[in-house]
């Protein structure tokens, strides 16, 4: 990928290149392409002088920071307690009966992740969930028919 | 002087030097505190908690690796509260370890093991989670095996891949219950930068990486009463073997060693110093060559500094970090390979047998060499010029497979030919060792006189442990051949461990040293440092190995390669001449540039 | 609400002055010395949960003599049950600005910075704003400080300060060996303070209030007031700010549902307290400390399911690299299952109890030694849920 390598430069040159500019260029990687491919991580090793396992391992303990295909859209539901016990389990079969993937999996054409995640921060206003980086709260049924819709079209 | 700190160990008063652990402390009062994640080369982890101890007034147990001392400390290493919390930490270990040791390469040398029996954790605290994981073995490579299924997480293995060797091919991938140690996406060590230096492989502490063991394909030789088996031994194997055999570290071994080999039932045994002296005629010719095409003839294709091209981990290293100067390694093949090309065709000529029904086999102190015994560019013979390369430790098992008791082995001597050597030869196994043989030839050639270094000890290259060592050696009254020579201060450095590799390296390519030749070597210590050597290596250890190989040098009574009568027959019976066609065929390769990630 | 039991506060939350960074200026004016001693006077302690004493940690960076130094805000919110700082960074980014300022001055430090945590990255755009103003101020303030916010991307681990470094010197977020502390080794081992989101903000109610007014609040070894999040069976779930100190039993009355069977304080690392000894627990670091999180079950609440939920959040966000959280974390979870099952018998569970103790005393960092919290206070008081 061409355009990765010229993403990266251009991120290096905003963030720096020190390794402690590691993670907003992973980040800002992610936000553009939606995950870290394997060309991807190499071209930001070199512009950084680290090894690529070392960019790797990084990438992999943070789980915004995919290192598999997504989609545009990456839905995480929350799956911790109080979200858990407002009704996540409906959500999650919502979401998977709407967008007829499994939680893990990627809609064919590529518009949706479905993925859990911990905590979001919600638990006052559970069942919650993130898509790219927008909160949703108080989620039911309904609204999740509402909000879906208005993504599809996005 | 450091400040002393009181403390209390197991009742036992004691003042150490501030900033020591208490892990040291409880050392230096013959205190052992077991451990795992701890090695003395590698910055401390503090991860595998082993090394709990008790610290009266605090609540939880301090990793000792860790915690330094501190004034008034009252430790426990061994109350009721830390027997059960190691228990625990290695029955959580046992529960994550595929522990069927009978099948495990490492049986009877592992340290979870070793821990396993002391603590007697045989009931089983805690359930398996063995099965919920999808453990993956990688054995593509040709040198070192990675299983996951026995990797206890201690990240040794990265620590030393990143802190000594500066190659980061092992990382630390994902987290939690997923936690692992990986290559960058998971590729096979052959598919990533690896540099099969075999330093993981050293530190270790179960199966999770182990060299590729080619001992039953060897045995199969040996056995094969159609073929002809030759084994060659490298220098730094002779001064680590009887530590595999139970003896202590900084013994040579060499009779000994030959006695075994003869007794396993090689055909013949040879040895790898003598092209090591071979080595040092063509190196020393090259790098003469070298410095007459740029200083008069003022030819700019010529690569200098030149580098030494003995140690394969380094090769790798150069071909992925540094390509771009690749034209600046010597062309000399590692005397592992020079030894390989020669048994199949001079040895074999010599001899009168058909170079395809001989097998060629080395006992190296290193894990790369069984990549480079691999190289395609390798057959130079016609034939795969080496077969089979087996690390000291491999050579270690054969030996006890055999039921041989090595230390009552009486001292026999190498078979000939090919199996002369001289001190210069020897000390290839010590960092700094390459350097010293080449000055000590290479001076010899353009001045007509001895090195003059008493003894012939050039003390000033010999290297040392975590430094980069420069030295100078100026070069006057030459002989009339080289007297473009005279008056040059030939600079030199030798660095060990491919951290200090690399910075010599950036050195050179920001224009920040100015050298005319560089020797490196991709372990720590060189080559009796090197990955197949017997576990454990550690600074301690390496110095007496490093003792002993010069020890080996003044005991030899040739001590320059040139002067290696079998060498010169060489030359005279079938080479020719240094740097002449056959050498060029046989004993010269070339290098490959590799990704750099 | 009617019952005045519990004490609502509005400090935190409330305006301070009409004038944007009045306090900060009016600050900047005193002494160093004078700072501190206020400080220390409040006996504020940390409102991250762990509680250390505010002042010490500024007292000890300050003393420092490194030319670079830094001010940390852990924006790195994860704690399940808890949400209170998303909310003071929504409504008052200002007094945390503020007070990481006023940091800034006592310990000579030049730079400070706010780790977010990546599920709040939709606020960054507003505190980015709120940034400029502030740095605007601080200009005309002729006060050399600025702040920057960085993002972390989903690990839980980094709310502990030393992950929380690492992960922004670029690495995994694995917390280190300690000591050397923040105070002399912190962020690019260069001394360090770092404070929770509401620890800054109490600074500034200190600076406003002066230490005698604030030391009214809450009780010896807990002043001050808390914000709490307070989530789970409740019919009012929500952002509270409270003085520390109150017993749970007030608590449960005024946030429970009417059949309260159970309250997690502190979170997933903090502790579960049954109904019976409500009445005996007091809020703060004389009783339960937390950093805020009110997690309220009711009786038809498996408290299997909630401890079940808390160990696979354990295991999945365990940094992995010590033996103790790593492996234990597995094993208590897969421990109870197989009790539930039936698969091991009911004493494995005593088995499981050692195990978490020695998890206690063992593991590298508070995340493992604090798995023990929640499971031994659950598996203590609800044992039979455990087996049935």
């Amino acid at each position: 990928m061409a355009e990765c390598s010229e993403l990266i430069k251009e991120l290096a040159n905003k963030y720096g290149r020190e390794r402690s500019s590691l993670l907003p260029i992973l980040q800002g990687v992610v936000e553009r392409q939606n995950f870290l491919s394997d060309t991807c991580m190499t071209d930001i090793a070199k512009e950084l002088d680290l090894s690529a396992a070392q960019v790797f391992g990084t990438a992999t303990f943070y789980s915004f920071l995919d290192t598999e295909p997504r989609g545009k859209f990456v839905i995480r539901v929350c799956k911790t307690i109080t979200c858990d016990m407002h009704g996540k389990k409906t959500i999650i079969q919502t979401l998977e009966d709407m967008l007829k993937i499994k939680v893990g999996e990627t809609t064919p054409n590529k518009k949706f992740t479905l993925l859990e995640t911990n905590c979001l921060g919600w638990c006052h206003e559970g069942p919650a969930m993130l898509i790219n980086e927008i909160p949703f709260s108080g989620l039911t049924t309904e609204k999740i028919h509402d909000i879906i819709s208005d993504y599809i079209t996005k | 002087m450091a400040n002393k700190v009181n403390l209390t160990i197991d009742g036992i008063n004691v003042a150490v030097d501030e900033g020591k652990t208490i892990l040291e402390a409880a050392r230096s009062l013959n205190i052992h505190i077991p451990t795992l994640c701890y090695h003395e080369d590698l910055c401390v982890a503090g991860n595998c908690r082993v090394c709990v101890v008790e610290q009266e007034k605090v609540k939880t147990l301090p990793a000792s690796c860790a915690m330094p001392v501190s004034e008034g400390m009252v430790i426990h290493t061994n109350s009721m509260k830390v027997r059960l919390a190691r228990k625990h930490i290695v029955e959580l270990l046992l529960s994550e370890h595929n522990a069927d040791c009978t099948k495990c390469y490492k049986n009877g040398n592992c340290e979870l093991q070793g821990l396993a029996s002391q603590m007697l954790t045989g009931d089983h605290m805690f359930l398996d989670l063995v099965p919920d994981k999808k453990y993956t073995i990688d054995m593509f490579n040709s040198a070192i095996i990675k299983d996951d299924s026995r990797c206890i997480r201690c990240q040794r293995c990265v620590r030393t891949c990143e802190e000594l060797q500066s190659v980061s091919a092992l990382g630390v991938a994902h987290k939690g219950d997923k936690m692992k140690i990986s290559t960058f996406f998971e590729h096979s060590l052959l598919e990533v930068v690896c540099t099969n230096c075999g330093q993981c492989v050293n530190r270790c502490p179960t199966g999770a990486l182990i060299e590729r063991n080619y001992i039953d394909q060897v045995w199969d030789a040996i056995y094969d009463p159609n073929k002809h088996v030759v084994v060659q031994t490298a220098p730094a194997v002779r001064i680590a073997l009887g530590e595999a055999l139970g003896m202590p570290s900084g013994k040579i071994v060499t009779g000994r060693m030959v006695a075994a080999l003869k007794r396993l039932g090689f055909n013949a045994v040879l040895d790898t110093d003598f092209t090591a002296d071979l080595t040092i005629i063509e190196e020393g010719h090259e790098l003469l060559t070298r410095l007459k095409k740029a200083l008069v003839d003022k030819d700019p294709s010529i690569a200098l500094p030149m580098a030494t091209s003995c140690s394969p981990g380094w090769i790798k290293f150069i071909e992925h970090t540094f390509p771009e100067f690749l034209p600046n390694l010597s062309t000399c093949k590692s005397p592992q390979q020079m030894f390989g090309a020669l048994a199949k065709t001079y040895y074999a000529q010599k001899r009168k047998l058909d170079p395809k029904n001989i097998v060629s086999v080395s006992i190296m102190p290193c894990t790369a060499k069984k990549f480079e015994a691999n190289r395609p560019e390798m057959r130079s013979s016609g034939y795969k010029d080496v077969d089979f390369v087996l690390t000291t430790r491999e050579l270690g098992i054969m030996i006890k497979q055999a039921g041989l008791e090595f230390e009552a082995l009486p001292e026999e001597k190498f078979d000939s030919f090919m199996g002369v050597s001289s001190g210069a030869a020897v000390i290839f196994g010590s960092t700094g060792g390459v350097m010293e043989a080449a000055l000590r030839t290479a001076y010899e050639i353009v001045t007509g006189r001895e090195v003059p270094f008493d003894g012939l000890n050039i003390t000033p290259v010999r290297g040392t442990e975590g430094e980069v060592r420069e030295a100078s050696v100026l070069i006057e009254r030459t002989v009339p051949a080289w007297n473009f020579l005279e008056g040059v201060e030939l600079k030199c450095v030798v660095a060990n461990g491919l951290a200090h590799a690399k910075t010599v390296m950036q050195n050179v390519r920001d224009g920040k040293a100015n050298y005319h030749f560089i020797e490196i070597m991709a372990c720590p210590g060189g080559c009796l440092g090197g990955g197949g050597q017997p576990i454990p290596t550690n600074p301690e250890i390496r110095a007496k190995r490093k003792e002993a190989i010069y020890a080996e040098d003044m005991g030899m009574s040739i001590r320059k390669s040139h002067e290696n009568p079998e060498v010169a027959a060489l030359y005279t019976e079938f080479l020719e001449k240094p740097l002449g066609h056959k050498s060029h065929e046989l004993l010269h390769t070339h290098y490959t540039p590799r990704k750099r990630y | 609400m009617s019952d005045q039991s519990l004490k609502r506060v509005d400090l935190i939350f409330g305006e301070y002055s009409n004038v944007k960074y009045k306090i900060l200026a009016d600050t900047l004016a005193r002494t160093n010395d004078a700072i501190l001693k206020d400080i220390l006077d409040s006996g504020l302690r940390g409102r991250g949960g762990a509680g250390f004493p505010t002042a010490m940690k500024w007292k000890y960076t300050a003393e420092t003599t490194s030319e670079e130094k830094y001010v940390i805000c852990n924006a790195d919110e994860g704690e399940p049950g808890t949400f209170k700082d998303r909310e003071i960074l929504l409504r008052v980014p200002r007094k945390v600005f503020s007070g990481m300022a006023i940091c800034g001055k006592v310990i000579g430090s030049k730079k400070g910075y706010m780790y977010l945590r990546g599920e709040y990255r939709f606020m960054l755009n507003d505190l980015n704003r709120e940034l400029d103003i502030y740095h605007e101020h601080a200009k005309k303030l002729g006060f050399d400080f600025t702040i920057e916010i960085r993002l972390g991307s989903g690990a839980y681990i980094c709310g502990e300060e030393s992950a929380l470094f690492e992960s922004m010197e670029g690495g995994r977020g694995e917390p280190r060996n300690k000591p050397p502390y923040p105070t002399t080794s912190g962020f690019m081992k260069k001394p360090t303070v770092i404070n929770n989101v509401e620890t800054f903000v109490n600074v500034m109610m200190i600076m406003r209030l002066g230490p005698d007014q604030y030391k009214k609040l809450g009780t010896t070894d807990s002043r001050g007031s808390k914000v709490f999040s307070v989530s789970g069976d409740t019919p009012i779930p929500g952002i509270y700010e409270l003085e520390l100190g109150m017993p749970l039993d007030r608590f449960v009355d005024e946030f429970g549902d009417g059949d309260t069977k159970a309250v997690q304080v502190g979170g997933a690392s903090g502790f579960c307290v049954p109904r019976k000894k409500f009445k005996d627990t007091v809020i703060g670091f004389e009783g339960v400390p937390t950093g805020g999180s009110m997690m309220i079950f009711n009786s038809s609440r498996s408290m299997y399911n909630v401890l079940h939920n808390y160990l696979e959040f354990f295991q999945e966000e365990s940094c992995g690299q010590c033996t103790p959280c790593r492996v234990g974390c597995q094993q208590l979870l897969k421990g109870i299952v197989a009790v539930k099952k039936g698969e091991k018998k009911a004493a494995y569970l005593d088995q499981l109890m050692k195990l978490s103790e020695s998890m206690k005393i063992t593991a590298k960092c508070g995340l493992g030694q604090s798995v023990a919290n929640s499971f031994s206070s659950i598996v203590n008081n609800f044992k039979e849920e455990m087996i049935y």
